[in-house]
């Protein structure tokens, strides 16, 4: 199925949709189909639909042009149909500062990619429960796969790590297994 | 040290810091922890082509609070930097640190906001092993250095100064 082939086959499902046949080198594997960003996520929905069938996300990565193309970044979605033993790929043109619909709805495991995009470009994605960093520390200041990072960056390395419990928990929890271990029937450690 | 021959029994006679410091530099024992490659040389030195054992090292502890020696072998990235400081804090003194090839030592080749650039910048280092990974005889070579640094050090050694 080529790129047109599919956005025919969708652009009635989600009414107010741009798509764009791409072209790229592996085309007759993976078609590729640039989106516009307010429709990722119904473009997704109506991609499950019997006889495209894209029900499995492969993955989701993002590519930044700085400073040569307006918008910078390109997110880069892959969808495969199991059923059908097919590829496709959605590019999304996403300007810095825009925000992007999660796509949590669809596919839950779209989370952590979410994330990582997050972390490392900068683009925020409404509607995701928990778009914490995942690569890089909590604290950390700036998205390093931006174009325009200092990749030599100096920093001083952080030695100090928060404690995962506190103090009170940690002796609440000691308290608990001595009382377990003490109450425990013989032979059952 | 000395040999007393007016016994009927032979008396060698020594200090306490020589035999304790012979007992810790004759069992060292290093803490599981590999960061990246140079780990893979780490575990071809305890094999037994190159056998670390005829140091007394090869004993590779499973928890940081049976070790005495950590070898940080590869890139210490800056997010690994607080779980190593802590594994480091967990083992009883006396302790030691071998840093092991050109990124525990000084970033090497990944010159980048996410290697922490020279591991000492986390923990005191002893030893720093050269090498992209180091071969396991360069490791033993260390390790050796090691026991001569630590047959030369006295006893009353206030323990290492901590940074951060």
């Amino acid at each position: 199925m080529t790129a047109a082939e599919i956005i025919a086959a969708i652009a009635t499902a989600v009414p107010g949709a741009t798509y764009q046949a791409l072209t790229s080198a592996d085309a007759a594997v993976t078609p590729a189909i640039g989106v516009s960003r307010e429709s990722i996520v119904a473009t997704c929905r109506a991609l499950q639909a019997p006889g495209l069938e894209y029900v499995a996300y492969s993955n989701m990565t993002a590519v930044d042009f700085h400073p040569n193309r307006s918008p910078r970044f390109d997110l880069v979605y892959h969808l495969v149909s199991p059923h059908r033993r097919a590829r496709v790929r959605l590019k999304v043109a996403v300007e810095a500062g825009e925000s992007v619909e999660s796509l949590t709805a669809v596919f839950p495991g779209a989370g952590w990619c979410e994330r990582e995009v997050f972390d490392l470009f900068g683009i925020v994605f409404d509607g995701h429960a928990d778009l914490r960093r995942l690569m890089m520390p909590e604290d950390w200041d700036g998205h390093p796969l931006r174009k325009d990072y200092p990749v030599q960056l100096r920093k001083d390395a952080q030695t100090y790590m928060p404690l995962q419990v506190t103090e009170e928990e940690f002796k609440a929890n000691m308290e608990r297994d001595r009382y377990q271990r003490q109450t425990a029937p013989a032979g059952k450690k | 040290m000395g040999l007393e021959t007016d016994y009927e029994i032979p008396v060698v006679t020594t200090t306490a810091e020589f035999v304790i410091q012979w007992a810790r530099r004759s069992a060292i024992w290093p803490v599981t922890f590999g960061l990246a490659c140079c780990a893979i040389e780490m575990m071809a030195m305890a094999s037994s082509r190159y056998d670390i054992s005829r140091f007394g090292a090869e004993v590779f502890r499973g928890s940081p609070r049976q070790s005495d020696l950590m070898i940080i072998a590869g890139r210490l990235s800056r997010k690994m930097a607080p779980a190593l400081r802590r594994i480091y804090d967990q083992m009883p003194e006396p302790k030691w640190v071998i840093s092991m090839g050109a990124c525990a030592s000084c970033g090497g080749v990944f010159d980048n906001y996410a290697i922490v650039q020279g591991s000492d910048q986390v923990v005191p280092v002893d030893v720093f092993i050269p090498g992209c990974p180091p071969r396991p005889e360069a490791v033993i070579y260390g390790i050796v250095q090691l026991q001569k640094k630590i047959a030369a050090s006295k006893l009353d050694q206030t323990p290492k100064v901590r940074i951060a």
